[in-house]
């Protein structure tokens, strides 16, 4: 479901641009280390198998088939930074050489299948492999939970867009119902091809998994005397101490301009549409910050109502991402205090 | 697939639009879609300009009307959503043929389709005149980072490569009776993505060793050979000019 152009209003295209731009630099910086190791080769083949894959038909149950998205296969297969950089290498080969979805479009693409698919996917996979049993054989069901929630929150997220940019008005609650309502169909395909494709990686090369390349049983070495002593499978790139807080950091920031975006909408949502077919609405007092610079999404002393929008945009994504790297600079601090910090994300 | 997914969606003719450098046609394409998402949508008759504009450039590149069709396709997802719209959006009704429809839910449909459609035509142009490597060598002209050029430049190399993989897999799974229509077949489809990413994986390491005992030090040779002259970006620009001209226009005279 690449969007195309005219979809969003120019405002929003340029916002998510930023964002899919940003996120792109971070995980060109956080992925440096590997790309240095393994090679841009490596990233250039998964993007090509992400390309090939989407266009396999998986039967999926009930004389249907669907095809795979893939952010959270790639996150659990390569790890949430290349995997941020493969799925955006897709979208720009899908959008320049083949048209599939607008360049105006291309950061809202970006932003909603090679960010927001990979980052939830990651993290829930994530958690789970902590809840789980340690075993390798646990990102099966991880990672096919993770897809299943990350293709509906992309919807969300893609709503919350709409809320916010979308050229036409729709009730908003009905919107999200309806879309949420379809992917959390569409997630369960992805759910099922994606952990029926990491159990056939797990099967033979189980070191590939990078989210589960910690949970691999240690190698036993057992001398000519006899005595036996135990070595860490881990290679050493899979260590990098200080990806947690920025990561904890791009995950608060989604999850908060994704909510609080969805009660931002300019048009009118739901409850304010029923309140006025019912006549209430002149009962309904202004909210407290409607005194605000950024209220209504305009900022106030600048008359064109298209550069304000555009630049309460701006600053709502800035205060956004402050507010999600002062949330997580909190936490880190606070799991800092722990000694036994696991550190290999 | 094969075959063609090295080569993208070109079709050689040529014209003046494929000899221009790709750095030049890339801005152009982005300056003319902004300059039409720009536009408010019931300013009309800049839509039928920006159609013209678009209609010159696929006479100029020589391509044949029937591929552009065909390649609208793509763009059908959406159709669906925006002949939706007039039936959900909110607002005052209209009644046509006595169905009461949304009006801002039909201005909103055709919103979509027209910006939509008029997107997908600009950049059926694009790839349909630029061939990757061309492509790649304008983008890294425009300074993208290297190691995201590096990454596109080898996913272009080896996505052939990676369909032709696909496909042979797909000829022995069907060949041994899978072939992939009920939910029992899952595992054999499945099993061969898995099979394809375990090769994809260790061809990556393998080209990247290759690299390395040929003297690779984590540079890659640049792509592009010269830059464009200002000649050549007043040629390639004069639609997206004339786009932008339009949009204004637009916004000044209104209906």
């Amino acid at each position: 479901m690449h969007v195309p152009d005219g979809f969003f209003d120019a405002p929003t295209s340029i916002a998510t641009g930023l964002i899919a731009a940003g996120a792109v630099g971070i995980s060109l910086q956080r992925a440096n280390r590997e790309i240095r190791e393994t090679g841009p080769a490596l990233a250039g083949l998964t993007a090509a198998f992400v390309f090939a894959v989407q266009m396999v038909n998986f039967p999926v149950g009930a004389g249907t088939s669907g095809h795979l998205l893939g952010g959270a296969l790639a996150a659990a297969l390569v790890g949430p930074w290349t995997a941020m950089l493969v799925m955006s290498t897709v979208l720009l080969v899908q959008g320049l050489l083949f048209a599939d979805g607008g360049l105006s479009a291309l950061g809202t693409n970006i932003t909603l299948m090679g960010v927001v698919t990979v980052l939830v996917g990651y993290f829930v996979t994530r958690f789970l492999l902590q809840v789980l049993p340690k075993r390798v054989g646990s990102i099966v069901p991880s990672a096919a939970l993770g897809a299943l929630v990350s293709v509906p929150l992309s919807a969300l997220a893609f709503t919350g867009l709409y809320a916010v940019g979308g050229t036409v008005q729709i009730p908003i609650g009905q919107l999200a119902t309806a879309m949420v309502g379809w992917h959390v169909l569409v997630g369960l395909g992805e759910a099922v091809i994606t952990g029926a494709v990491l159990s056939a990686v797990v099967a033979t090369r189980p070191d590939l998994v990078y989210a589960a390349r910690h949970l691999r049983a240690d190698l036993v070495l057992v001398d000519a005397d006899g005595n036996s002593s135990t070595v860490s499978p881990d290679r050493p790139i899979a260590a990098r101490p200080a990806g947690r807080s920025l990561g904890v950091g791009v995950a608060v920031t989604m999850l908060v301009a994704g909510v609080i975006s969805l009660f931002a909408s300019a048009h009118p949502d739901g409850l304010e549409f029923v309140g006025a077919k019912l006549g209430f609405e002149s009962a309904a007092t202004d909210s407290a910050v409607a005194g605000s610079p950024l209220a209504d999404y305009g900022v106030s002393g600048i008359g064109n109502s298209h550069v304000s929008g555009a630049l309460a945009g701006i600053i709502g994504v800035l205060v956004t991402i402050a507010v999600g790297l002062a949330v997580a600079k909190i936490a880190s601090l606070r799991s800092s205090t722990h000694a036994d910090v696991d550190t290999t994300v | 697939m094969s075959g063609s997914a090295g080569d993208g969606l070109l079709v050689p003719t040529g014209s003046l639009v494929h000899r221009l450098p790709a750095q030049v046609k890339i801005v152009a394409l982005l300056l003319f879609v902004l300059a039409v998402v720009s536009t408010p949508a019931a300013v009309f008759w800049a839509f039928g300009l920006y159609a013209v504009l678009l209609l010159g450039c696929v006479v100029l590149a020589k391509l044949p009307p029937a591929t552009v069709l065909r390649r609208l396709a793509v763009e059908t997802p959406f159709i669906v959503f925006a002949l939706l719209l007039p039936f959900v959006a909110t607002g005052p009704q209209v009644d046509v043929l006595g169905v009461s429809l949304s009006s801002a839910g039909v201005l909103g449909a055709w919103n979509v389709l027209a910006k939509g459609t008029l997107g997908v035509v600009a950049a059926i142009i694009l790839s349909a005149s630029t061939g990757p490597r061309d492509l790649l060598a304008g983008l890294e002209r425009l300074r993208l980072p290297s190691t995201l050029i590096a990454i596109l430049s080898f996913m272009v190399r080896y996505l052939s490569v990676v369909a032709d993989d696909l496909h042979r897999m797909r000829i022995a799974r069907e060949s041994r009776g899978y072939a992939g229509g009920r939910a029992g077949h899952l595992k054999a489809v499945a099993g061969g993505v898995g099979a394809l990413f375990v090769r994809s994986f260790e061809r990556g390491e393998r080209v990247h060793l290759a690299m390395q005992s040929r003297g690779y030090t984590g540079r890659m040779p640049l792509l592009s050979i010269g830059g464009a002259d200002r000649g050549q970006w007043l040629t390639g620009l004069t639609v997206s000019l004339a786009a932008i001209a339009v949009a204004v226009a637009a916004r000044v005279v209104g209906l």
